[in-house]
């Protein structure tokens, strides 16, 4: 089976809004960039399958597939949506390579966010209807109640959650593509407004709008159009339960066997010493120490002390979102796990300018797909072809 | 009910049991709402129906005058050259007639739909449209028809600033 790379990548925002633009503006923009850094390919030939990753209530439309085709090169062509986050559609364009019967595929993932004028409506529109939407509240309190619950099982503090934040905001102040860097105090965090207790309003990721573009490359084609090829050695998804009564509220279980997955592809055995950095989701401070954990890249509730020792900070052992992760790039709905994966691109072709984390050779994404889901999906990806 | 099945098990339940409560269910309405950015194409479309005018994009590549505008020619991908104005006049390209609203209801004055090639645009090229002033069996297919747009005070950069085609001979036009 042939390796799989990714061979070029176009990103346009990330802002936290971008009314200059439509949905097909943005698209256009982010393809046109890959499509460019991909050694200069021709959709309306050379692509044999574009993935796209798009759920219909972000974007106001009914069967938004359809509407993707045009801005993409991909008209009368192959292509087919996912309605999920971007990492769960570069699982399947990996899998379409790894057939053998498509060469390049391409995968793209966007956020329009800011045309949302109902957000946390349309996020209750996805609770169960018999059980929890009669009770009414903002659903983000999911988030509280297993930052609670996690605070609760593992000792982590909360002044390590908010240190979080003011880490993943001074790192994005080094990242073109991200929204909301900023240089914050940790007490800024600790007095932002509390929303759902136990969790504060800076510990939430603002929304953003922005678009990612990635070309994906059999081996032998991969080496045509590019130097650097990124190579694909692992993906993995998984899903908990929807049942918010019976879900596991300190673990994230569904990290936990997305990575499995991952690692057992990419044959990983001791993840701390074998991945140099990673991109995680910090949708909530909390769930970057908690993601951390599920990853296996540190025993359970040791995250928070990871921070303090400065092992994850950019210039340590094992740097942790040095984009700035959701907090600083915004949260981008389905774009999410393509930030990451931007980031992790990046860094291996040691192109991620004055963020560079020098020699780094494997680096991980890794994604969730927000309120209220227990889905996650992980990448690994390296620069180094064994 | 098929004739040879007298009757069928269990209770009949009619519209009236669920709104007098004798039937548990859940009921819930969703409150989305978007404002969808039109962006550099259709924000400049929208503007100028404003003005009682079409406006299209067009591809130096392929030579296609695109209507409705985008920023790219999708056939070519790459980003369109310029604006340009085209007619409101046109040929109807094809048409339905919906005696059926929203809601499944039968309605009175039947709504016929068509859509479009508009005059100065590529061939197939055009807008889709309610056709106006016609007996639904006189509609043809390569009916000329012309736009009816609504007075300038009442427009506001919608598709509905143009009320409905209606036809006209040949040659007025
Ligand atoms: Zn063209």
């Amino acid at each position: 089976m042939s390796e799989v790379a990714i061979v070029g990548v176009g990103c346009v925002g990330f802002k936290s809004i971008m009314p200059e633009l439509s949905y097909k503006e943005l698209m256009f923009e982010a393809a046109v960039k890959a499509y460019e850094d991909a050694g200069g390919i021709n959709p309306r030939k050379d692509v044999d399958a574009f993935v796209t990753c798009a759920e219909d209530y972000w974007e106001g439309f009914s069967i938004f597939d359809e509407f993707v085709p045009d801005q993409l090169g991909a008209v009368l062509r192959h292509l087919f949506t996912v309605s999920g986050d971007g990492l769960l559609g570069l699982a399947n364009a990996y899998m379409l390579i790894k057939t053998g019967h498509f060469d390049i595929v391409v995968l793209e993932a966007h956020s329009k966010a800011s045309d949302i004028l109902t957000f946390y409506d349309i996020v209750a529109f996805a609770m169960d209807p018999v059980m929890v939407r009669p009770l009414g509240g903002n659903p983000y309190y999911i988030a509280g109640m297993e930052m609670n619950r996690y605070l609760c099982e593992t000792g982590t503090t909360i002044e390590q959650c908010a240190q979080v934040v003011v880490k993943n905001k001074r790192n994005a102040l080094a990242n073109p593509y991200a929204a909301y860097g900023a240089n914050i105090t940790l007490d800024q965090v600790l007095w932002s407004e509390p929303c759902f207790y136990p969790l504060k309003k800076l510990e939430i990721s603002p929304l953003s709008d922005g678009c990612v573009v990635m070309v994906l490359a059999s081996e032998k084609v991969a080496k045509k159009l590019t130097d650097t090829p990124i190579w694909v050695e692992g993906v993995g998804w998984a899903t908990e339960t929807p049942n918010l009564e019976t879900r596991d509220w300190g673990r994230a279980v569904y990290t936990e066997l997305a990575a499995e997955m991952a690692y057992k592809t990419a044959g990983i055995t001791c993840p701390s010493r074998e991945i140099d950095f990673v991109e995680l989701s910090d949708l909530f401070a909390y769930k970057e120490l908690q993601h951390l954990e599920a990853l296996k890249l540190c025993k359970y509730g040791e995250a928070g002390m990871l921070l303090e020792d400065g092992i994850i900070t950019k210039d340590g052992d094992l740097p942790v979102n040095v984009s700035g992760g959701c907090l600083g790039m915004g949260y981008a709905l389905e774009a999410s796990g393509m930030q990451r994966l931007l980031e992790v691109v990046l860094q291996l072709r040691g192109k991620a300018e004055g963020r560079q984390i020098p020699d780094a050779e494997v680096g991980l994404a890794h994604t969730w797909r927000g309120i209220p889901t227990a889905t996650g999906a992980v990448a690994i990806l390296s620069n180094i072809k064994e | 009910m098929s004739e040879k099945i007298k009757s069928y098990p269990g209770f009949r339940i009619r519209t009236a049991d669920f709104r007098e409560g004798k039937v548990p269910y859940v009921a819930y309405r969703p409150k989305v709402r978007y404002a969808w950015s039109a962006g550099i194409a259709m924000s400049r479309f929208l503007e100028e129906l404003k003005n009682g005018r079409i406006i299209a994009t067009y591809c130096n590549s392929c030579g296609r005058i695109m209507v409705p505008p985008r920023v790219f020619c999708e056939e070519c991908f790459k980003p369109a050259d310029g604006w340009k104005h085209v007619k409101d006049t046109g040929t109807i390209n094809t048409y339905s007639v919906s005696f059926i609203a929203g809601d499944a209801s039968r309605i009175k004055e039947p709504i016929i739909v068509a859509v479009i090639d508009i005059d100065g645009a590529s061939p197939g090229m055009g807008i889709l449209h309610k056709i106006g002033e016609i007996d639904w069996k006189e509609v043809k297919f390569g009916m000329k028809v012309k736009a009816v747009w609504k007075p300038p005070e009442e427009r506001v950069g919608s598709i509905t600033d143009i009320k409905y085609f209606k036809p006209v001979k040949e040659e007025t036009l």
